[in-house]
């Protein structure tokens, strides 16, 4: 789960990284009256799950109390690359001395933590990379050993930080990666980190991505979910407990597996169709699951024919077709559907298939052979 | 021959009293899996349709000699059940356990690195791994599964797994072994260690290769491929269609940027010299090629 800026500051602050008083409100009103109480001037920032909203707009300083209100006006409702404004962070404007890039995230080729630090901040940290990969200073740490005060000092030497900034620096770093540890994040971004112009380190910015499977040790991030942006259709499969990805397409998909969901997906593609989602009903498939899914593809009114793609493994053909079978007398499909089954007793699987068998719902047994009918149904490309 | 496991591995279910971890354990042992042992601290004594349960891995090891461990209890419990059973000296533990927090399993694989070395983990979040008719360790249908080589199969996804042994089987064509190893951020064993083991292994002449998006397990196989592989390689990269950024499922498929793409991967193992199918269909089909010419 991705945190806007106003949650992830509220999550580092938890770990003692200092940040900027401020505050989140959804109207012009509430903005001012917040700007206010912070003391002049503020910064009004958007609160989108993107990058870039400094050139677009949605980062912008306020002097008073009318400038305040009329930024937050112009910003609520707006559109910053794809992702709707709904909320501003408002916080006391920082006299920035200096701008640095700080993050703590797992790498996954070396199969261990990796602090990254720059004293080029404040820009798109990718563009520094590509441009000037020695202004990037990287450490792997072992989760085994945990990330000392050694080498944190080390690492803020390494990435040339201003001589005055670096104990600081340093302090914060550590507790950095205590948020990305206990607090069970994937990522913890910081651009920029900045040293302001009285002496002291904070955070002017927070990218935090919480691990989902440890929501379970966490119950304090009930307070950011639904939030989240999902669409529609994303958020009735969400509460279906259904892997869903909503994608632009014509071919609704269901599938059992990631692998499979995604491939299916691919094959679709390349018979000249659109996926119009992502969906695996996990291994099992039952008719539960299934009647579920149907459902939520079924209410897509982009989806123009359904491909529906069960491997029988554990739970045999049989079992999937029956389970087919009973979702079919549950949910009402208006597009014509293609089911491709395989796998163990797939035949007798598609024997029990030919009982709802018709000129809108078709049992194929190949993948390739079953994606074309759904690409054709669908009316082509 | 086989990489891993064979028909001597002998088998601790950990959990054998319950849920998941009891259904697959019998199920593996129907299959023909010497499962010789359970363990649950709280029911060390009992029985599970015949299987002596104990009351730690330790105890399990010393009185049936086992060598393996399946592992499939929850998420909170598998970290602590994987490492209980790396100390008690297994030389093969497969989990199948899905969404162990990622810094639990960093940890989990760091220990295991430093204390632990000669153990190999499995997963998490895999199918498992099976040798057709000596050793099935896992979630696999053991039914869809050929044995007698000469392919053989690591893969990051289940179905997908299950859907290469199946063509192939159709096909007439056997396999060695096959491991999938898991779609998590860190998988115990890597598909450079199955090309490894499979390269060293006489009985397997070629192999198959099931990847998919985020990560770089498959570029670093291609790099391996490159260097270290002279049999040959069939591979397939689900995900081509996947927008960045966004999560499919596993919490190894997910992309940022251009990193992880299907398309990079594709490439990579092109050049390495590999042969890259695009459909798990045209995989099975140039797979048959490839036997056909051994």
């Amino acid at each position: 789960m991705d945190l806007y800026e106003y949650q992830g500051k509220a999550y580092l602050a938890r770990f003692g990284v200092p940040v900027s008083p401020g505050g989140v409100a959804d109207s012009g009103d509430e903005v001012a009256a917040l700007a206010e109480e912070l003391g002049f001037p503020v910064v009004v920032k958007a609160q989108v799950l993107t990058g870039g909203r400094g050139k677009a707009g949605g980062v912008k300083l306020a002097g008073d109390r009318e400038e305040a209100k009329r930024c937050a006006e112009a910003m609520l409702g707006t559109d910053i690359r794809g992702h709707t404004v709904r909320r501003v962070w408002v916080e006391h404007a920082t006299d920035i001395a200096r701008e640095y890039y700080a993050s703590f995230t797992l790498d996954r080729s070396a199969k261990a933590h990796l602090a990254m630090v720059s004293a080029k901040g404040g820009v798109e940290i990718e563009q520094v990379a590509e441009e000037d990969p020695t202004a990037i200073a990287r450490l792997h740490i072992d989760p085994y050993f945990g990330f000392s005060e050694a080498q944190a000092e080390a690492l803020v030497r390494q990435a040339g930080l201003d001589q005055e900034a670096r104990a600081g620096a340093a302090e914060v770093l550590a507790k950095l990666y205590r948020c990305f540890v206990e607090g069970d994040a994937d990522l913890v971004e910081v651009n920029p980190l900045v040293l302001a112009t009285d002496g002291r380190v904070h955070a002017l910015d927070a990218k935090v991505t919480l691990d989902d499977n440890a929501a379970f040790r966490h119950p304090e991030w009930a307070e950011f979910a639904g939030t989240e942006e999902l669409d529609e259709r994303e958020r009735h499969a969400k509460s279906y407990g259904l892997q869903y990805v909503g994608l632009d397409g014509f071919v609704g998909i269901i599938a059992n597996g990631a692998g499979l969901a995604m491939s299916t997906c691919d094959v679709v593609n390349q018979v000249g169709g659109k996926p119009a989602n992502f969906l695996d009903i996990g291994g099992g498939a039952s008719a539960e699951v299934m009647a579920r899914a149907l459902e939520v593809i079924s209410s897509d009114k982009s989806v123009r024919s359904i491909f529906v793609n069960i491997f029988g493994g554990i739970t045999r053909g049989e079992e999937v077709a029956n389970g087919i079978v009973t979702a079919l007398g549950r949910v009402d499909i208006k597009v014509p559907m293609v089911i491709r089954l395989d796998g163990t007793n797939a035949e007798l699987g598609r024997d029990i298939l030919r009982s709802v068998e018709s000129s809108t719902v078709i049992s194929a047994p190949t993948m390739m052979g079953a994606a074309r009918t759904a690409v054709e149904l669908a009316g082509g490309k | 021959m086989s990489i891993f496991v064979n028909s001597s591995t002998k088998v601790v279910v950990h959990g054998l009293t319950g849920g998941q971890a009891r259904f697959h354990g019998l199920r593996n042992r129907d299959y023909g899996t010497k499962v010789v042992a359970g363990v649950n601290p709280a029911k060390g004594g009992q029985e599970v349709e015949g299987i002596p349960v104990f009351a730690n891995a330790q105890e399990a090891k010393a009185a049936t000699g086992a060598n393996a461990s399946f592992v499939a209890v929850p998420p909170k419990a598998a970290p602590g059940s994987v490492l209980e059973a790396a100390a008690a000296g297994m030389e093969v533990i497969v989990c199948i356990t899905e969404g162990i927090p990622a810094q639990d399993e960093a940890r989990m694989y760091a220990e295991l690195r430093h204390k632990y070395p000669k153990s190999r983990l499995i997963g998490p979040n895999c199918p498992g791994v099976i040798t057709p008719g000596e050793c099935n360790i896992g979630i696999t249908a053991g039914e869809i599964a050929l044995g007698g080589g000469p392919v053989g199969i690591v893969s990051r996804s289940g179905t997908l797994t299950y859907q290469a042994l199946y063509e192939l089987k159709q096909m007439g064509i056997g396999v060695t072994t096959c491991v999938g190893i898991g779609g998590d951020p860190v998988p115990g064993t890597s598909f450079v260690d199955c090309l490894a083991a499979f390269q060293q292994d006489p009985d397997t002449k070629a192999v198959l290769m099931i990847g998919e998006i985020g990560g770089t397990g498959e570029e670093e196989a291609a790099e391996f491929i490159n260097e270290r592989v002279t049999k040959p390689v069939v591979a397939y990269i689900a995900g081509v269609t996947a927008p960045p950024g966004r999560r499919m499922g596993h919490a190894g498929a997910i992309i940022s940027g251009n990193k992880g793409t299907a398309v990079a991967k594709m490439q990579a193992l092109t050049r390495a010299g590999a042969k890259v199918a695009s459909n798990p269909t045209e995989a099975g089909a140039m797979m048959a090629e490839v036997v056909k010419n051994l």
